[in-house]
């Protein structure tokens, strides 16, 4: 149209009384839009220029009820600055006035409590972390999977349709899981779920077992399995051959094992009441061993919301030092020498770095075991090194699942091989690195074990006093190791030594109580003793 | 853990006679490699051997089932046949009733069945036979007695019970805790 405008006024000279007007018309057009645009360029400067409320203005706010719109605004430009810091950041503030800020945002906005928060802003980058926690504010889908010992998925889903429920595979990654949008009848008390054709499982829950890949013929411990749907999956996939052994600490919900796994119809499974840290002395030689590991939980807040407010620092520290404990027991519970397996897979609900890549690595450096893929295909590969923490290459092999990524439960898969049934020896000269992630363990053991033991007659200890003692013993042990030093080689066997006696002490109290316990059973005195774990090779 | 004695046998062999008949045998005498019953805390586990024998490996306090549970025996000895039995007896059965539609839900609340919703049933049934109870898609839901023989279910008005209620899958999620 311009072209035609501009090609007619060159061709005459003379323009009408309208096309003038036009003419006129579009010259304030274009002032018009220039001011606008500058009008604008105006604003975002301002709004670039986020203020961060003083002292006092803070101070008001906490006396009076949280207005959750403000709040969320202010999330919202904390983040923008964020994402542009030196651009965008007010002269005189520091980015951490900026984190504080937002934390104690987010903390009021979605109602965590302060160590959670900070947790997980060191876990996730920032645009992450409001997505997790958008995710976690909504439920996932429900999900079932087919019991193949009784039925097949299209006949399944054929059957509930009738039903009236509406539902979709769950995806490619498996053949036997299903997602339920919705439903006219309880999934949960159909005549086909009374019949045990299917379990309801969240899909997360499908994938330690994946990884676990259990063949006939085998013998498979699960050392938690309660309530049993991973039990019962692995008995599907061994097709109820072999030998299935279903451990749980706890006696009621033990009994949901056994009604699970007798309505899905497994004959091959023994259940035990057993603290899993004890079953290697009752028994040993496994082919694989899944350890779906106790938790925080902070993978499935979604599911139960009182995470948010009820975990704190000695809540995680105390979950891994079980973890630790656990997953020891469970790599001695394998068999290395098993010609079909030898695997230990190890799984928790939750993503915190203490409870996942920490205790693997701990694993990594107790027992003569390596990491291997996990054959699952998806998910996020797990941390080799996490903020101060150098772990092992290897981790890169273990998976992560997010709820805001994967639409899963946050979770955590890691699957071992075990080389040999020995336990490696102190090693005499540790690389460097190596060194220093022992020590860093070990001291982390210590201060763990210490907690435990004095946090029952004290009843509460706060973390800063413990931080301090971890300190204190850090300047300790140095000393010591600086009067040892007679060599390289002495060096090395003394640290990991130290290392093994951090382990050593709640194993031990373990060891007295459990001779008391057999002491009890009478029958199996000899075989608890047939066998001790090489815990602490005493000096 | 430990084998049945002769009188435990005869009481818990007699109930289960009852409804699979002479396919015990079959239980017993499988191609597939020995199986066994063992009494667990009053308890009995149909179990294969071999995993019987690994499974005595864990005391006695800390064991809590192995195997198919069948039943349990009362405080006065007598056999109490459960839920969990189903798998067993369903394929062996030889006297069977389909519940139509309408009448499952009743039956897995623990009511008995009555002629109204009644679909099938096996021909010449003795009345008080033991007999497993299927809905009209083949899917086992539980087991009962017969009320009525045969020829009387054909005369019954639709208000009478043709067969008593003993157990139903329902059980599972009504009494998961009392089941085994």
């Amino acid at each position: 149209m311009k072209m035609t405008v501009m090609t007619m006024t060159m061709m005459t000279d003379e323009l009408l009384p309208v096309e003038k007007a036009a003419k006129k018309l579009q010259k304030k057009q274009k002032m018009d839009d220039a001011r606008a645009e500058a009008e604008l360029q105006t604003n975002i400067l301002e709004t670039e220029k986020y203020v961060l409320p003083s002292g006092q203005e803070i101070e008001k706010e906490s006396v009076q009820p949280a207005d959750l719109t403000l709040v969320q605004q202010r999330i919202k430009e904390v983040l923008v600055v964020l994402g542009d810091f030196v651009n965008r950041r007010e002269e005189n503030r520091k980015r951490k006035d900026y984190l504080s800020q937002l934390k104690s945002d987010l903390c009021t906005y979605y109602s965590y409590n302060e160590f959670l928060m900070a947790l997980l802003m060191q876990l996730f980058p920032l645009t992450e972390l409001v997505e997790f926690l958008e995710a976690n504010e909504a439920q996932r889908p429900v999900t079932i999977r087919t019991n193949t010992l009784k039925t097949r998925r299209r006949d399944l889903a054929q059957a509930l349709i009738n039903r009236g429920v509406n539902l979709d595979p769950i995806g490619k990654w498996s053949k036997t899981g299903l997602v339920i949008y919705d439903s006219q009848v309880p999934v949960g008390a159909t005549p086909e779920y009374l019949a045990g054709h299917y379990m309801i499982q969240s899909g997360s829950s499908f994938l330690p077992v994946m990884a676990l890949a259990a063949q006939e013929n085998e013998r498979v411990l699960d050392m938690c399995a309660a309530p049993g749907g991973k039990t019962q999956y692995i008995a599907a996939l061994m097709k109820n051959t072999g030998m299935l052994f279903a451990n749980d600490a706890n006696k009621d919900r033990s009994r949901a094992v056994v009604g699970n796994l007798h309505r899905m119809g497994v004959t091959n499974c023994v259940v035990s009441n057993l603290d899993g840290r004890k079953f290697p002395k009752v028994m040993t030689g496994f082919d694989r061993v899944l350890l779906d590991a106790p938790c925080s939980g902070t993978g499935v807040i979604a599911k139960d919301p009182a995470v948010k407010t009820n975990k704190d620092c000695k809540d995680i520290q105390r979950c891994a030092h079980l973890q630790k404990e656990l997953l020891l027991a469970a790599i001695d519970c394998c068999d290395a020498k098993s010609a079909t397996g030898g695997y230990i897979v190890y799984s928790t609900c939750s993503i915190t770095v203490e409870e996942n890549e920490w205790v693997i690595d701990y694993a990594l450096k107790k027992r003569n075991v390596k990491l291997v893929p996990t054959g699952l295909d998806f998910g996020q590969t797990g941390f080799a090194r996490y903020r101060e923490h150098r772990f092992h290459p290897s981790l890169k092999l273990t998976r992560r699942f997010y709820p805001h990524t994967h639409n899963l439960d946050g979770f955590y898969v890691a699957k071992f091989k075990k080389i040999t049934n020995t336990n490696p020896k102190p090693k005499a000269n540790d690389e460097d690195e190596q060194e220093d992630a022992t020590e860093v363990i070990a001291e982390e053991v210590e201060s763990s074990s210490g907690d435990d033991a004095e946090s029952t007659p004290a009843g509460g200890q706060s973390t800063v006093k413990s931080k301090l003692k971890t300190g204190e013993k850090k300047t300790k042990e140095k000393k010591r190791l600086a009067t040892a030093q007679t060599g390289a080689k002495t060096k090395g066997k003394k640290k990991v030594t130290t290392a093994q006696a951090g382990a050593t002490r709640p194993g031990s109290v373990q060891d007295s109580r459990k001779a008391k316990v057999f002491k009890k059973g009478g029958r199996f005195k000899g075989k608890a003793g047939a066998k001790p774990k090489k815990f602490g090779t005493k000096k | 853990m430990r084998p049945l004695t002769d009188e435990e046998t005869k009481t818990f062999f007699e109930k289960l006679a009852k409804y699979i008949g002479e396919n015990i045998k079959l239980l017993i005498d499988r191609p597939d490699g020995t199986y066994c019953f063992r009494l667990h805390n009053d308890r009995v586990y149909y179990v294969s051997e071999a995993l019987m024998k690994r499974a005595a490996n864990i005391s006695h306090d800390n064991l809590v089932s192995f195997g198919t549970c069948f039943g349990k025996f009362t405080k006065t000895k007598k056999f109490r046949l459960h839920v969990t039995a189903l798998d067993y007896l369903a394929p062996y059965a030889k006297y069977k009733i389909w519940l139509k539609p309408s009448a499952e839900q009743q039956f897995l609340y623990g009511h008995h069945v009555m002629k109204s919703g009644l679909g099938r049933i096996t021909e010449s049934t003795p009345q008080y036979q033991g007999l497993v109870v299927y809905s009209m898609g083949d899917l086992p839901l539980g087991f009962g007695v017969l009320a009525k023989s045969t020829q009387d279910c054909r005369r019954a008005d639709p208000m009478t019970i043709v067969a008593f209620h003993q157990a139903d899958v329902g059980e599972y999620v009504r009494s998961e805790d009392t089941l085994t």
